[in-house]
């Protein structure tokens, strides 16, 4: 099956505002598509929902991920699932180490596939591989979660988890905002790495830069709760020249 | 109370008989004084929370005839802390276990045993140092427990003894019936000494209710140093009462960390006096509570003398109907400039029918110090919840993870390796509902 996700007419609020007003889109495997919008056209909310927040009420459509009904899954089981996002502000977790979480989330992951725990040293080879993929500090790993981390490790972090738990469906909440230059080459970097022809990418973002690392195959335009116009790598550009204004 | 009065009166020869004659010499002060004051008033400034004359009230036995229990704690009883010490000792109920033939590694001179042998062989030191810091005729608990004190645990390191291994105390309450096990515990470290307790208290039987009332007297001479900790991990039946008096000479240092993992109710109170420039003392506590469960810890730390350190860090993870409570006093004398005092307490409540009660209460009056005190009661980060559940990780195990972080920096505190790593495992088990008794006990229930 190529089809890996199906957002049907979707719609939803957060206490008691509709900020999603009928959403349709449709994602395959192998695809990277990019969301593009100003600021409060609902995309972070789009991303919310996909992944389950609690704080978001879904009052009408339906989601199709992998043939299941995903708005009927917590957001444990959605993560077990093979969806990830990355966070645009990732949370701190004062006294809990990114070794335990990620041993925890990993183990989780393959208590839910049937699969045995891993072992020590097999998570320790397999944290140093996909930390290297976003040149993160060992030090950073011994930490606590995102504690003290400047603004661009976090979201290096966030990567390296995506590495971590090998998702089929990553949705990226603009991951570029506040990274320089440098930084923003690493994590595309390494979300280019991750890239295989049974995964998929949802990056959403303001800016038509982080596009320049990854290459998106669709782009679509989110405009008060709707997508208004979808295209081409193209539309990014365009929008990049012309702004928003002569969508709406 | 009344019950209490009348018992004494009745039985005050046979509580007498056994015990030296230092050991029987306070009696008849705290007699008198308990007669007028009785058990600390429920609602009281100190007493808000705790109902001492309740948890009394009902008909406890007191084991005065010394009856024998049945039990051998050394073959039975296996300590949650293994691999700390050698040293290792008993109590059941209000009594020293005496083994003759464990083999101890205590360097000469030091005594650690049980008070009433201690009160015989060596009166003087004995009534030197009892009943000095807990005087009867200030408070009705330390006045009760004096008037039925028969024996307990001494620990006397002389001067400049270092006693490198920790020493581990484990108090076992046991009965087939309803006990009240009254208890008593001195330690003297003297000039330039060292050494390290670890107290646990288990109880054996889960049916009957159980009342431990504790004193315990803690003198840390000039430059010596002591570490005291306190592991609860009793019954839902067991009410712990204690209260811990230290007296710290100059540029002594002591660590004092109270955790209660497992308990029914606890009042603790700490009674801190720094009477010597230059002495540190760092004070600890943790408590894990939840069904119906109650602890309530009280604090009291006294700068007398300028130049002192107190570190004070208390912290709670409440759940279900669980109540806490922490009333932490530091009274700044007048002529103790440069005191450097510091409190924190923080309490985390992860249901919506738990209770927190905080107070820190600071009195200063000399001018040139640095204190400060934080307290925050809040619920588990929903933020993080929600980041980690996005990880796979599940709800119950985020909950378990962050209730694990938010103990992190007590455990910090211990400066026993050996305890610091068993502690870990222990709260982690805790959280996850595994220690539903202790596990010690359980291993001896087949």
């Amino acid at each position: 099956m190529k089809n890996l996700l199906t957002i049907k007419n979707l719609h939803a609020s957060i206490n008691g505002k509709e900020i999603l007003k009928g959403i349709d889109l449709e994602v395959n495997k192998g695809e990277i598509h990019a969301i593009m919008g100003p600021n409060g056209s609902g995309k972070s909310t789009l991303a919310s929902v996909l992944v389950g927040h609690p704080a978001f009420e879904v009052m009408q459509g339906e989601v199709l991920y992998k043939g299941k009904d995903l708005l009927e899954l917590s957001a444990e089981e959605r993560s077990w699932e093979g969806l990830f996002l990355s966070f645009q502000y990732p949370v701190e977790i004062p006294g809990v180490s990114m070794v335990n979480f990620m041993r925890t989330a990993i183990n989780e992951q393959r208590k839910y596939k049937g699969l045995e725990p891993v072992s020590a040293t097999d998570f320790l080879k397999l944290m140093r591989e996909k930390r290297a993929i976003v040149e993160l500090d060992s030090k950073l790993a011994n930490r606590a979660v995102n504690e003290g981390f400047s603004g661009g490790e976090k979201k290096r972090n966030e990567i390296f988890q995506m590495a971590m738990l090998e998702p089929s469906l990553a949705i990226l909440d603009e991951t570029d905002s506040g990274l320089d230059i440098d930084a923003l080459r690493i994590v595309a970097k390494g979300v280019n790495a991750l890239r295989t022809s049974e995964n998929a990418c949802l990056v959403i973002t303001h800016y038509q830069r982080l596009l320049d690392y990854i290459k998106p195959d669709k782009v679509h335009v989110l405009h008060n709760g709707k997508i208004v116009k979808s295209g081409g790598a193209e539309l990014a550009h365009e929008l990049e020249e012309k702004g928003y204004d002569w969508l709406k | 109370m009344q019950q209490y009065i009348d018992f004494f009166l009745t039985y005050q020869e046979a509580i007498s008989k056994p015990c030296a004659a230092a050991l029987n010499a306070p009696r008849q002060l705290a007699f008198e004084v308990f007669k007028e004051i009785g058990f600390p008033k429920f609602n009281s400034e100190e007493y808000q929370h705790t109902d001492i004359s309740s948890l009394l009230e009902s008909d406890l036995g007191l084991n005065i005839n010394n009856l024998k229990i049945p039990i051998n704690p050394y073959e039975v009883f296996k300590c949650d802390v293994p691999n700390l010490s050698t040293n290792l000792y008993f109590m059941v109920n209000e009594r020293f276990y005496a083994q003759e033939e464990v083999k101890l590694s205590l360097p000469q001179g030091v005594f650690s045993g049980s008070l009433n042998t201690f009160a015989e062989q060596y009166p003087s030191i004995f009534s030197k140092y009892y009943g000095q810091l807990a005087k009867s005729d200030k408070d009705g608990l330390v006045a009760f427990n004096t008037l039925f004190a028969q024996d307990g645990y001494v620990l006397y390191v002389p001067k400049n003894v270092v006693v490198e291994q920790a020493i581990q105390l484990v108090n076992v309450l046991r009965g087939d019936t309803d006990t009240l096990a009254n208890r008593r515990l001195l330690i003297i470290i003297e000039e330039g000494a060292q050494a390290k307790l670890l107290a646990c208290d288990h109880t054996f039987d889960e049916k009957p209710k159980f009342v431990a009332s504790q004193v315990c007297e803690i003198f840390v001479a000039k430059n010596a140093l002591f570490d005291y900790y306190e592991l609860e991990e009793s019954s839902e039946n067991t009410v712990r009462l204690s209260s811990t008096f230290v007296k710290q000479e100059a540029s002594s240092n002591v660590v004092c960390n109270t955790i209660t993992l497992l308990n029914g109710v606890t009042r603790n109170n700490y009674h801190i006096s720094l009477d010597g420039e230059h002495a540190e003392t760092h004070l600890y506590g943790m408590a894990i509570a939840d069904k119906k469960q109650k602890v309530d810890n009280h604090t009291n730390i006294a700068h007398n003398v300028p130049n002192c350190l107190s570190n004070e860090l208390f912290k709670y993870v409440l759940d279900d109907q669980a109540v806490g409570a922490f009333s932490g006093r530091i009274l700044v004398a007048i002529d103790a400039q440069k005191t450097l005092a510091y409190q924190n307490n923080r309490n985390l409540c992860a249901s919506r029918e738990c209770r927190m009660f905080a107070k820190p209460q600071l009195e200063i009056y000399a001018d040139d110090v640095k204190c400060s005190h934080g307290l925050t009661t809040g619920q588990l980060d929903e933020t993080a919840l929600f980041y980690m559940r996005s990880r796979g990780i599940s709800e119950e195990e985020a909950r378990m993870l962050l209730k694990f972080a938010f103990t992190h920096d007590v455990i910090e505190g211990i400066r026993l390796e050996a305890l610091r790593d068993r502690l870990k495992l222990l709260v982690e088990k805790r959280f996850r509902g595994e220690l539903m008794k202790c596990a010690g006990c359980c291993s001896n229930d087949k």
